[in-house]
């Protein structure tokens, strides 16, 4: 909404020296939000002066005609000799006044003004017309001053073309439809400013008479409870729209359209009733108000031809549809430039309706906008009344004496309040007189008790339904400032659970692992779950940011990936990424969520069916890498990413995630979209809860990825949550160390080796460990070398040399009767 | 120290002069401190303390004396010895020390030589900075609420007051998920992914009884293009406190703690009245920040409340008997102009440079 300041004025007495800042201060005060604050007198820079033209000198020589002045600017000039200024306009003669702007000035649009030669003549400055100004552009030519205008030259032109107001431009939260309306701004401005304001909306106006306007039938009462028309005959159809009318609906960015229609708007503007006006001459027959039929068709003022829904309310003549209610106006009745019968229009909508009916046909109007945030239903006659005026004034023409209203008032709303109700909400100790008081000044017709306020609140106060909403417009008005500040004592708290902990862990073991973290965009691309070899069923969006991306990621890893390559575009060879986050599976079996009330809680079994309608969303951690993982420097050479840092970052998770090494297990496995040779399912327990390897050479090549491209996702959520630890058992007696060397075939894995010695070793194996992996000729085609170190050590003695022999001989024989490992050098 | 046993000769008993002796201990303090590095010591020791030395030849000289004179002759050479041997001893560790500096010297290395072999990670500033607003308010004895990220519309909106028509329905910029194709032939899912955190409001009352003290941080999505102050998706972190005897006051206090510990002591709040369905009264506010980077100013911040009875109701709380607040604000927004960031698509686009910068906790 934006306003002039001085519209404003006209009903409520603001102190003359108010400033920008302080309606700035209290606008927001009020809990209006200021989009801008303007002073017009300042929308044009330097001297803007009034002129008197002096002589005019005709140029004929060029293209079009060109007229060198000489123009009277007073002492504006600082010299008052005439100023010569070029100018291609031509609707002023010798002895006119107009509107100068001297060289320094600038215009509206940063347009600088300087002397310059042109059309072969100095020029300094420039006579301005009222678009040049920032005012209206509807009329040709320079800007000449009535007879009326006193103003002498050198005087400055800013009050006399209007460009002495202040522009207020807010934005109105959607529950107080009020303040669409300079009447609702006045009101809160009066609050502000403790000032007199004086209710537009509150005006005398005819009352409807026995005699209808016009015939009119209201088929559904519940769409449109009150509706008043009244016409106005026989005015001038040339008569222009007044220019402070026109300066208004300018500023508040409507276009004027015509007398009729642009008074219309303004009474919009003013009071916050949208209206209707329709050539009384195009109308075929009586007005029938009712709901649309299903696919019945109207063209709407916007040129659109609409089809109805049943939902929406159309206002009929015999000929069918010509209006859709509240929300635009039809073309065959709207008024035209030979219009002379006007019958003006002001209803009352249900404001669901007319929600509906917006969001459906995509119409967003000024009207439909107030009428959603909702409008006082007591305002259609004052409306009616003020636009007929104003037509008579403007228009001339006659008054119908007759005036329709067809009004089927609801109950007022009345709020009981417990006098304590606001100090319970709010802390502080309002007197009952002093909620009262507040109330009133709000527009409630308030009842004070020793105990409790009893309201009837302003039909211009839909949004107040309940206490909580009086409770809001006491402590807007007393001030948040007076509100003290308390720190509740919450009882104590249960710190963050295990889970919780869990995903700090998680993030801090990876970033310490040189992983850094993204939080990527969670929109995925079917064909990028295609490329992957991942399943293409996923939660899908109805009105995606992008087509190309509608689904919801299965996997952290089709963004980890794009923020891998990005990097990697970016000059960044060795990148480690991690992410933690929801991904999204859908169940396709899962119904439509049951439909609950907001009455009280829900029903337990409808809450879980609910529920079940959700996709699970399970907590997942992901790592991709590639370039090098420890990098070449004068320490010697750097390691590629591979395979293992993956495997390895699993085992930092699960150790981050408190999983014993023990429960951990490592296998191959073939998974998309893992390199089939290279790929580890990561399970705990004997569940599988994640994947990690080097991604397939043709994903690499299909994303345009980095060769050898390695990543990890486990489903944390998956992952056991840790029991307490046991109790540390270990042996303060010396160790034994053998090491042995297994021949064995290739394809046998290490783990499954390692599992065996360990069995075979029994319970004085301390530790095994892996440390080297061996191939050869010699060995034979198919044949490895798995060196191990094993520990022994007994928990009450030194071990002998036979009894580590012997166990070792034990853990070497499994091996070898399980997979045929000969122990090397023996 | 083995003895060789010469025989008797006793042209050598002259060594047991008290004046030979101070000179043989003057001789050797000499080599002593003439003795360049522990080499040099080492033959100077055999010179002055070995078998050959004038203190060993006099000890020799001494089972020739008289039995009455072997007293005084043997302390005379025992002090003799021990004043050489201390000479000695001194000057070693000198000498000693020296050698393990010039070792220490040969041993330097340069260590500016660069150190990245492991390159280091870095997690997100706008998680460790939830995590921060986290810890602070579960060191008040709150906890932290979670939820899912694609919500029952009934949680995100019905719940919290936001009826099908309400008009804020419409400005919350919705994703909404599609209808799977199923038996049921429906056309709407009833799913969004939710636009706010708020939703966890409604789950936490559902799930757990009054007093409830929780924090929400979360991630939450509208349908906004990218730009630097615009992102589809972003972070919230959301308060919300129902007990008995809950005020606006109280509210304050908590906002005011918040921005102190968020800002500085010299953070505060200040209020404007504001429009959320799922709180009345509402307010929007903003926090007085010391540090901005343009200078000492008030930022908007967040948006807060009075829980609205009609949430409170759906949830199956009494809003006669307990009351609440709710408070909220964005996680990115606070990112920028705590630490004075100017696009937001930096946050999203996983550049590492952007991440290392912040290292493992966000300052």
């Amino acid at each position: 909404m934006k306003v002039g300041l001085s519209w404003l004025r006209e009903h409520v007495e603001l102190p003359a020296d108010l400033t920008e800042s302080d309606l700035d201060v209290a606008l927001n005060d009020l809990g209006i939000e200021v989009e801008e604050i303007a002073d017009q007198r300042h929308s044009v820079q330097g001297s803007l002066v009034v002129g008197k033209v002096l002589t005019i000198e005709e140029l004929t020589e060029f293209k079009k005609p060109i007229r060198f002045c000489t123009v009277d600017v007073g002492q504006a000039n600082g010299t008052g000799a005439p100023q010569e200024i070029v100018c291609g306009a031509r609707n002023f003669a010798e002895g006119d006044r107009v509107v100068v702007i001297l060289p320094g000035g600038v215009l509206p649009g940063g347009f600088a003004i300087g002397a310059r030669k042109t059309y072969g003549r100095n020029s300094h400055g420039m006579i301005c017309s009222a678009a040049e100004l920032g005012l209206s552009g509807d009329h040709d030519g320079i800007i000449v001053l009535p007879e009326s205008v006193t103003a002498q030259p050198g005087d400055d032109a800013r009050a006399v073309v209007g460009l002495d107001d202040i522009e207020v431009h807010v934005t109105v939260t959607p529950d107080r439809g009020y303040q669409m309306s300079v009447r609702g701004l006045a009101r809160e401005l009066g609050h502000a400013f403790k000032a007199r304001f004086t209710d537009p909306g509150l005006v005398p106006a005819p009352a409807g008479t026995a005699a209808p306007a016009w015939p009119v039938t209201v088929q559904d009462i519940q769409g449109c409870d009150r509706f008043a028309a009244r016409l106005v005959r026989g005015i001038d159809p040339s008569a222009p729209t007044p220019d402070w009318m026109a300066k208004r609906l300018l500023t508040a960015g409507v276009r004027t359209l015509g007398l009729a229609i642009d008074i219309t708007n303004y009474v919009m503007l003013e009071l916050g009733q949208p209206m209707h006006a329709f050539d009384a001459d195009r109308i075929t027959g009586g007005l029938v108000v009712r709901r649309a039929t299903e696919g019945e068709k109207l063209t709407t003022l916007d040129g659109q031809a609409r089809v109805l829904s049943a939902e929406d309310m159309v206002i009929c003549d015999d000929t069918g549809p010509i209006s859709l209610a509240a929300v635009m106006g039809g073309q065959t009745s709207e008024v035209v430039d030979g219009t002379t019968n006007v019958l003006f229009e002001a209803a009352h909508w249900d404001p669901t309706m007319v929600g509906r009916t917006a969001r459906r046909h995509k119409l967003f109007s000024e009207a439909a906008k107030r009428w959603e945030r909702g409008v006082d239903r007591q305002l259609c006659l004052v409306a009616i009344e003020r636009a007929v005026q104003l037509l008579v004034e403007h228009g001339g023409g006659t008054a119908g004496e007759e005036v329709l209203d067809l009004n089927h008032p609801g109950d007022p709303t009345m709020i009981s309040m417990a006098a304590t109700e606001p100090r319970r909400l709010i802390g502080v100790d309002y007197s009952v007189d002093r909620i009262g008081d507040l109330l009133t000044e709000v527009g409630c017709d308030a009842a004070v008790y020793d105990d409790r306020v009893d309201v009837i609140t302003p039909s211009w106060r839909p949004d107040l339904r309940q206490p909580a909403d009086l409770v809001e417009e006491i402590v807007r008005l007393d001030g948040f400032e007076n509100v003290p500040s308390v720190l509740p004592i919450a009882p104590p708290g249960q710190g963050l659970t295990p889970s919780q902990r869990r995903k700090r862990s998680v993030g801090r073991a990876l970033a310490e692992h040189g992983y850094v973290e993204v939080l990527s965009y969670p929109f995925v691309s079917p064909s990028a779950l295609v490329t992957l070899g991942l399943p293409t069923d996923a939660v899908r969006l109805a009105n995606p940011l992008s087509d190309e991306e509608p689904l919801m990621r299965t996997s952290l890893l089709p963004p980890l990936l794009t923020a891998l390559k990005r990097n990697v575009g970016r000059g960044q060879r060795d990148v480690a990424l991690f992410e933690q986050g929801l991904v999204f599976l859908p169940d396709l079996s899962a119904g439509v969520p049951p439909v609950m009330g907001v009455a009280g809680r829900p029903d337990p079994a409808l809450w879980e069916k609910a529920n079940a309608s959700v996709p699970v969303q399970p907590w997942h951690v992901a790592v991709v890498l590639a370039g090098e993982f420890e990098r070449s420097g004068w320490w010697g050479p750097g390691r590629a990413a591979s395979w293992s840092d993956a495997v390895q970052a699993a085992r930092e998770v699960l150790a981050a995630a408190a999983v014993p090494d023990a429960s951990i297990g490592v296998a191959a496995v073939q998974q998309a979209p893992w390199h089939p040779g290279r790929c580890a399912a990561i399970s705990v327990d004997g569940a599988v809860v994640g994947y990690a390897g080097e991604l397939h050479p043709a994903v690499c090549a299909a994303l345009d990825l980095p060769k050898r491209t390695c990543a990890m996702e486990l489903n944390l959520d998956a992952v056991p949550l840790p029991k307490p630890t046991p109790p540390p058992v270990f042996s303060t007696f010396p160790p034994a160390l053998i090491d042995v060397a297994l021949v064995l075939p290739s394809e046998v894995p290490a783990a499954q080796v390692e599992a065996a010695l360990a069995e075979g070793a029994g319970q004085l194996l301390e530790s095994v460990r892996l440390f080297d992996v061996y191939t050869s000729e010699q060995l034979g085609a198919g044949q490895r070398s798995l060196a191990y170190k094993l520990t022994f050590r007994a928990p009450d003695r030194t071990l002998t040399v036979e009894e580590a022999v012997a166990a070792r001989d034990a853990a070497v024989a499994v091996t070898a009767q399980r997979f045929g490992a000969v122990l090397r050098g023996a | 120290m083995t003895y060789r046993h010469d025989p008797y000769d006793p042209k050598q008993a002259a060594m047991l002069d008290p004046a030979a002796l101070d000179d043989a201990v003057a001789a050797a303090d000499k080599a002593f401190a003439d003795a360049a590095d522990l080499d040099a010591l080492a033959v100077q020791k055999a010179a002055h303390l070995g078998d050959r030395s004038a203190v060993s030849l006099a000890r020799r000289e001494i089972g020739a004396l008289p039995p009455a004179a072997k007293s005084e002759a043997g302390k005379r050479v025992n002090e003799s010895r021990t004043a050489i041997q201390a000479a000695y001893d001194a000057r070693l560790v000198i000498l000693e020390a020296e050698q393990a500096q010039r070792v220490l010297q040969t041993e330097a290395v340069d260590v500016t030589l660069p150190w990245d072999r492991r390159p280091r990670g870095a997690r997100h500033p706008l998680t460790t900075l939830m995590e921060r607003v986290g810890d602070l308010f579960i060191g008040m004895g709150y906890e932290i609420a979670e939820g899912p990220e694609v919500e029952l519309e009934w949680a995100n909106f019905d719940a919290l007051n936001i009826s099908p028509d309400h008009p804020a329905r419409g400005l919350m910029d919705t994703f909404w998920v599609k209808a799977a194709a199923s038996a049921t032939g429906a056309t709407e899912s009833g799913l969004v992914l939710r636009t706010h955190t708020s939703p966890v409001q409604a789950r936490t009352m559902l799930s757990r009884k009054p007093p409830i003290y929780v924090v929400v941080p979360g991630k939450v999505y509208r349908t906004d293009e990218l730009d630097a102050t615009h992102s589809p998706v972003f972070h919230q972190v959301e308060g919300l406190v129902v007990d008995k005897g809950i005020t606006m006051a109280h509210l304050k206090g908590t906002l005011d703690h918040f921005a102190k510990a968020m800002f500085g002591p010299d953070a505060r709040t200040r209020w404007r009245p504001h429009y959320f369905p799922f709180t009345e009264p509402s307010a929007e506010f903003d926090v007085w920040f010391a540090e901005h980077r343009d200078g000492p100013r008030w930022v908007e911040w967040g948006g807060c409340g009075m829980v609205n009875p009609n949430v409170l109701r759906a949830c199956g709380i009494d809003p006669d008997v307990y009351s609440g607040f709710a408070f909220g604000m964005g996680i990115e927004r606070t990112l920028m102009f705590r630490n004075g960031l100017s696009d937001m698509r930096e946050m999203i686009e996983g550049d590492v440079r952007f991440t290392r910068a912040f290292g493992m906790e966000v300052h």
